[in-house]
């Protein structure tokens, strides 16, 4: 049976971790390379790397990171940001990352998606949305969940996995930043809906958010969140104790 | 000096830096004179088998390949790098193999139950069900990191580890000194370098 994965997602501007502090045994816990070893060896089950730079200048600074953390960790690594065509699949896949995660450049050119997964394959190519209620509907926001796209997420979803998505990172707006858990009403109309993994991300507020997840929504696959993992707030072998404990089967 | 054959296929960039971890020497190459200096050889792949047996053909790799391997140099197939050394495989039509292990690739989606996905994508733990060196550092229980559509079968007596997927799916294969590893060791964290740092002792 596939364990259930716990995944930190780092945010990365001009070379530094967004959003880094407070990390116990890091001195610089803005340096990507020092976090991400930290979370290779900590249980971690797969990295996301999130390049969150505008600048041309802070998209080399990226690069050369990345170079440098794929060399120095040992599990899965996700590179999203930025993606916008076939050649930033191969920009980064050079450097070391094992998936791309595609957002707003797959809804300016849902091809894209079809492309990549032809040419590195449907376990290469991961579809991120943003979506947020919006009359009653599902909706996906691009340009990091500031533009209401008018999309049906949901439609969007089973499009972006016959187009060849081999995984679905569902963030939801009306959770993420509220710590309150994750949106499980939204994931489990997911789940409905796609066959591929699922990964849920936004709302993760502590440990019992985790174990609410798995076991409310079964079809989940994995659970993301950023600061509470950043900030100490979770231990993610502590997490994974607890999930452990509830049934939940997760690598120790 | 282990010879990581780069035939075009996949990435090589996490292999090459988890047998640095290990302060393991290695090299990256395509050329059977580079890699007549190593003592033992690294198959990888991602991808599709066709394209993968094709380039390897292209290169001359197939025929260095089994010639090495009848001369007894230890080498491990990785994924993709795994299924090449079967007979044969059914991905997208018939291909062959380097033969040299007895069975065959089949889609998972013909045999799983419904309710398991395709791609076999994550972390699954491994059932050891023959000792072998090249699993001597790790238990069965331990967690390796999978991602695969097509699996091998008709091939239990070479099968050192199953992992179970809604059916026994193999996980690691050994016939002498020809092995290889479903899973990517070079992406299953300690457990997976421990498997690296057994088959470099091999």
């Amino acid at each position: 049976m596939l364990a259930k994965r716990i995944i930190p997602c780092l945010d990365i501007k001009d070379g530094r971790v967004v959003k880094g502090v407070n990390f116990g045994g890091l001195r610089d816990v803005s340096d990507p390379v020092a976090l991400a070893a930290y979370y290779n060896g900590s249980g971690a089950d797969e990295l996301v790397f999130y390049d969150i730079t505008a600048s041309a200048e802070g998209r080399r600074l990226f690069t050369d990171i990345l170079e440098r953390v794929a060399s120095s960790i040992f599990i899965p690594l996700t590179v999203g940001g930025g993606i916008n065509g076939v050649a930033d699949f191969e920009r980064v896949l050079k450097c070391g990352a094992d998936k791309v995660s595609v957002n707003s450049g797959a809804i300016a050119d849902p091809s894209l998606i079809g492309k990549a997964a032809r040419i590195y394959g449907s376990q290469c190519v991961v579809l991120s949305m943003d979506v947020k209620r919006v009359d009653g509907q599902y909706r996906l926001f691009s340009r990091g969940g500031r533009v209401d796209t008018g999309i049906d997420a949901m439609q969007w979803a089973e499009r972006g996995v016959g187009e060849g998505a081999g995984e679905i990172v569902l963030n939801s707006i009306d959770t993420d930043g509220v710590k309150g858990g994750f949106d499980l009403p939204m994931l489990a109309e997911l789940c409905g809906r796609v066959s591929v993994p699922v990964i849920a991300s936004g709302g993760a507020g502590s440990a019992e958010d985790f174990l609410q997840l798995f076991n409310s929504v079964p079809g989940v696959d994995a659970g993301l969140a950023a600061s509470i993992f950043h900030y100490g707030e979770v231990d993610i072998r502590e997490l994974k104790q607890l999930l452990a404990q509830g049934g939940i089967p997760v690598r120790i | 000096m282990i010879g990581i054959v780069d035939y075009g296929v996949g990435n090589l960039y996490s292999l090459g830096s988890s047998l640095s971890s290990l302060s393991l020497k290695y090299t990256v190459s395509g050329d059977s004179n580079a890699l007549d200096m190593c003592d033992r050889i690294i198959l990888p792949g991602v991808g599709a088998f066709a394209d993968a047996a094709l380039k390897l053909r292209q290169a001359g790799l197939d025929r260095y390949l089994i010639e090495q391997a009848a001369r007894g140099k230890p080498l491990m197939g990785i994924c993709l790098g795994m299924q090449l050394l079967f007979d044969i495989s059914y991905e997208f039509g018939e291909h062959k193999g380097l033969g040299l292990i007895g069975g065959k690739v089949c889609p998972l989606a013909d045999c799983l139950p419904k309710e398991l996905k395709v791609p076999h994508m994550g972390w699954n733990a491994i059932d050891i069900v023959r000792d072998d060196s090249l699993l001597k550092y790790v238990k069965s229980g331990e967690y390796m990191y999978f991602v695969h559509s097509y699996y091998a079968k008709d091939c239990d007596a070479d099968v050192i580890a199953y992992a179970d997927y809604g059916m026994p799916v193999t996980a690691a294969v050994r016939r002498g000194n020809v092995m290889g590893a479903q899973f990517h060791p070079e992406k299953s964290g300690a457990a997976g370098l421990a498997i690296l740092k057994a088959f470099s002792e091999i």
